[in-house]
């Protein structure tokens, strides 16, 4: 059997936990030291023979906090000069500033790096916010005082991470769950497992929700188009309205892209040029004549009538179904970035 | 109302000479069968095989699944509304084909069906791996629209499990289940110091090939109502679904509907079990609130303290899933929601499309968008090019070798929001 080679790990800290200075030199800019220091030390006791506290980089916290953008390449530029096979950044408990940088400085790292990163903060540390779905955020108390019981898991969640083993459950390893769902098999079936959740709470004992609630976006309307006659208008949709064919395959649901379509010279969708790739409703009425889903019948009329000015000549197109938010999101961020670029005033957007 | 099901344990499914069980093997006489669903004027042809658990067999794409019952005492028949006339059913007796399942297939109706592997890794996902299924293909007349098509291979399904479960209408049952609530009153003054539960029973109803029967009306057209449980059991509930695979309620679903099943259990001991209200999923914003709030009124009429509510689809339906439970937990009863997740492949994603802070006991039944290899099998019942356009498959699903890499959307009944299984989704 090959020897387990030591792990080389790099320790981010500020300058208070670096040992550099308080408040006063928080201005400080990024340095390295040669082995742990201050947390490092009982870091590199957790890690015990596994691993190896090789350097530590300090920054300060106004340093990083100003200039996020700037801070953060020099940062990783000091952190792969030490060769490193993980990074343990902070733990940082409710500390503004040091919590965003740790969670910079470890998004950078493990995406230019490849290496598996832990950090530690307190729950509502705005850092967690940010970079939790891309880091394993070590769940600490809001202080200090917290070292001691943060250190040990962070350093075990670490060895894991690098040795390429099954990471278990937030409760398990004690990192801030990042919002990612994963499907296992239940001792009991949902519906044994509803009833008896339903009896906890009718009688007032303490019970877990299976799915929290995410905090949902509210997007709100724009005001009115001023003046429709001079308006560009463009049509969007998300059910499903593609050249016939569907030249960019997109899925009849969960799609993983929109299309964009040229409208020039057409001035009515029929089942010889469109078709719908939409698979969550009966499609035989939208086949049958695409105008009911995408109405570039009644735009191009309008437009002949003056009462908007002119029609944009693409329609964009994804299928809205099974389609996850994430993905939807980006979606009318590019489309609507492209509309954008391209002058158009106001979007006519159909569903199904 | 009291109905008794009696299970009669079926252990092996074969062709034979005459339709019959004989020492827990079903024999069925193919020939007749096929004649009898041949009758219908808009199928063209019917094929039968038999998928048992174990076998290197997929079935693709899977429209419906039916569980074999005969009504052999009491008012009605099975499957009231399509089968049988429309007096009331869900008391007297009734025999089940226990372990077996008829599974309707074919050319693609929709986009929206699904895939049973009876072997591989495919199995664990889907309850109809491990029943003995008997397959129906249907080959529709040509040009038949589809919403035609989808009503042929509905009622062809039903015909095929009501002609099956008749072999069981002489036989002595292995186990007989006792299924009695009384009325209202008589129920909460037999349980005093219990808590009352409601089961709010949501019914696919969005239309265009997503619709569900109440003795043969389409649930778009019903305000929410009261029903007995022993009904659905008689087969009262009829899917005429193409909703994605994993999270369809099969007809199988509705007879042996898990909650019903929990609540009794535990009826008389943690709680009072009243009964079952059915409402809608409509795609209107009107229809939404109306058969939401007339849905909690009759709730909180019959004197619920609590109640589970299921879904069923997703997407749509997640808007009536969070207004049934805004509107309950407003009026004072306490909820609990079975729904399941579209979180994206990567889990990173929302899981609904709406949500209300009220929704704070849910049971999740998984995530459909996580993926899943299906390995070739060696024999393949239906048509496996549907993998390619089902919902949860997509282009480039099929590998030349025949295995499948798809969402587990299109596996039937993998995320069943009744909480038949028990995938369930959890956070990382």
């Amino acid at each position: 059997m090959a020897e387990h080679k030591k792990l080389r790990v790099v320790h981010y800290l500020n300058q208070f936990f670096g040992q550099i200075g308080g408040e006063d030199m928080a201005g400080v800019a990024p340095l390295v030291k040669e082995g742990p220091v201050g947390p490092g030390l009982a870091l590199a006791g957790a890690l015990g023979e596994a691993g190896e506290v090789v350097a530590t980089v300090i920054c300060g916290d106004n340093y990083a906090g100003d200039n996020l953008e700037k801070a953060v390449p020099e940062i990783l530029e000091l952190i792969r000069q030490q060769k490193p096979d993980a990074l343990v950044a902070g733990p940082a408990f409710n500390a503004g500033r040091y919590g965003i940088a740790c969670g910079a400085v470890g998004q950078a790292a493990a995406r230019e790096l490849g290496i598996p990163v832990v950090t530690g903060m307190y729950q509502e540390n705005p850092g967690v916010e940010l970079y939790r779905k891309d880091l394993y955020i070590i769940a600490t108390e809001d202080s200090a005082r917290g070292m001691r019981g943060a250190i040990p898991k962070m350093a075990a969640l670490l060895l894991k991470l690098a040795r390429g083993e099954e990471i278990g459950s937030p409760e398990a390893e004690g990192y801030l769950p990042r919002g990612i769902r994963r499907n296992r098999f239940a001792a009991e079936n949902g519906a044994a497992r509803a009833v008896e959740m339903l009896v906890a709470k009718l009688k007032g004992e303490a019970f877990t929700t299976e799915l929290p609630m995410p905090d949902f976006d509210r997007v709100p309307p724009n005001p009115p188009v001023r003046d429709l006659r001079s308006a560009t208008i463009a049509l969007v949709t998300s059910g499903g309205i593609v050249p016939k064919g569907n030249p960019d395959r997109i899925e009849s649901s969960s799609a993983s892209k929109f299309g964009k379509y040229s409208l020039e010279g057409l001035t009515d969708l029929t089942s010889d040029t469109h078709q719908t790739a939409h698979g969550g409703y009966d499609p035989v009425y939208a086949n049958g004549d695409p105008d009911r889903v995408l109405p570039l019948d009644v735009a191009r009329e309008l437009e002949a009538e003056g009462v908007f000015g002119k029609l944009h000549p693409y329609h964009y197109a994804t299928v809205g179904n099974g389609t996850s938010v994430a993905n939807a999101a980006r979606y009318g961020a590019a489309i609507a970035a492209d509309l954008k670029e391209a002058g158009v005033d106001a979007v006519i957007l159909t569903s199904t | 109302m009291r109905l008794e099901l009696g299970r009669i344990r079926i252990t092996d499914v074969q062709f034979g000479d005459q339709t019959r069980v004989t020492g827990g093997t079903l024999f069925i006489n193919q020939g007749e069968l096929k004649d009898l669903l041949e009758e219908d004027p808009d199928i063209a042809r019917v094929e039968l095989d038999l998928a048992k658990p174990g076998e290197d067999v997929r079935i693709i794409p899977v429209k419906d699944v039916i569980e074999p019952r005969v009504k052999v005492q009491g008012p009605g028949g099975v499957f009231p509304g399509f089968i049988s006339k429309v007096d009331t059913v869900g008391s007297g007796r009734t025999h089940v084909l226990d372990g077996v399942a008829v599974v309707t297939t074919g050319k693609i109706v929709g986009f929206q069906e699904g895939i049973i592997d009876m072997g591989g890794p495919g199995a664990a996902y889907s309850p109809f791996s491990q029943t003995l299924n008997v397959v129906v293909k249907i080959t529709p007349v040509e040009g038949l629209p589809q919403h035609k098509h989808e009503q042929a291979v509905r009622l062809a399904g039903l015909k095929a499990a009501a002609y099956l479960g008749n072999a069981g209408r002489e036989l002595e049952p292995d186990q007989l289940e006792v299924y009695e609530l009384g009325s209202y009153l008589e129920n909460a003054a037999a349980f005093p110091g219990l808590p009352k539960v409601v089961y709010l029973y949501m019914l696919q109803s969005q239309g265009l090939l997503h619709d569900t029967y109440v003795y043969g009306v389409d649930a778009k057209k019903i305000l929410p109502s009261l029903i007995s449980p022993t009904e659905i059991m008689d087969g009262a509930i009829v899917s005429g679904n193409c909703v994605s695979a994993c999270d369809k309620n099969t007809t199988y679903h509705h007879q042996n509907n898990p909650v019903i099943a929990q609540l009794f259990q535990r009826h008389g001991r943690d709680l009072c079990f009243l009964g079952v209200v059915i409402t809608n999923e409509n795609v209107t914003l009107a229809d939404k609130e109306r058969s939401s709030s007339y849905a909690a009124k009759l709730v909180k009429m019959i004197g619920a303290e609590g109640a589970i509510i299921t879904e069923e689809g997703f997407g749509n339906p997640d808007t009536d899933l969070m207004m049934n439970c805004r509107k309950l937990e407003e009026l004072g009863v306490k909820t609990v929601l079975i729904t399941d997740e579209y979180a994206g492949r990567d889990g990173a994603s929302q899981s609904l499309a709406d949500a209300v802070p009220q929704a704070n006991a849910v049971v999740s039944a998984g995530n459909a968008n996580e993926m899943i290899t299906l390995p070739p099998c060696g024999k393949v019942i239906g048509d496996l090019e549907a993998a390619e356009v089902i919902a949860g498959g997509f282009a480039g699903a099929l590998a030349p070798d025949g295995s499948l890499r798809v969402e587990i959307q299109a596996i039937t009944g993998s995320t069943c929001e009744l909480g038949f299984s028990k995938l369930r989704g959890d956070g990382f």
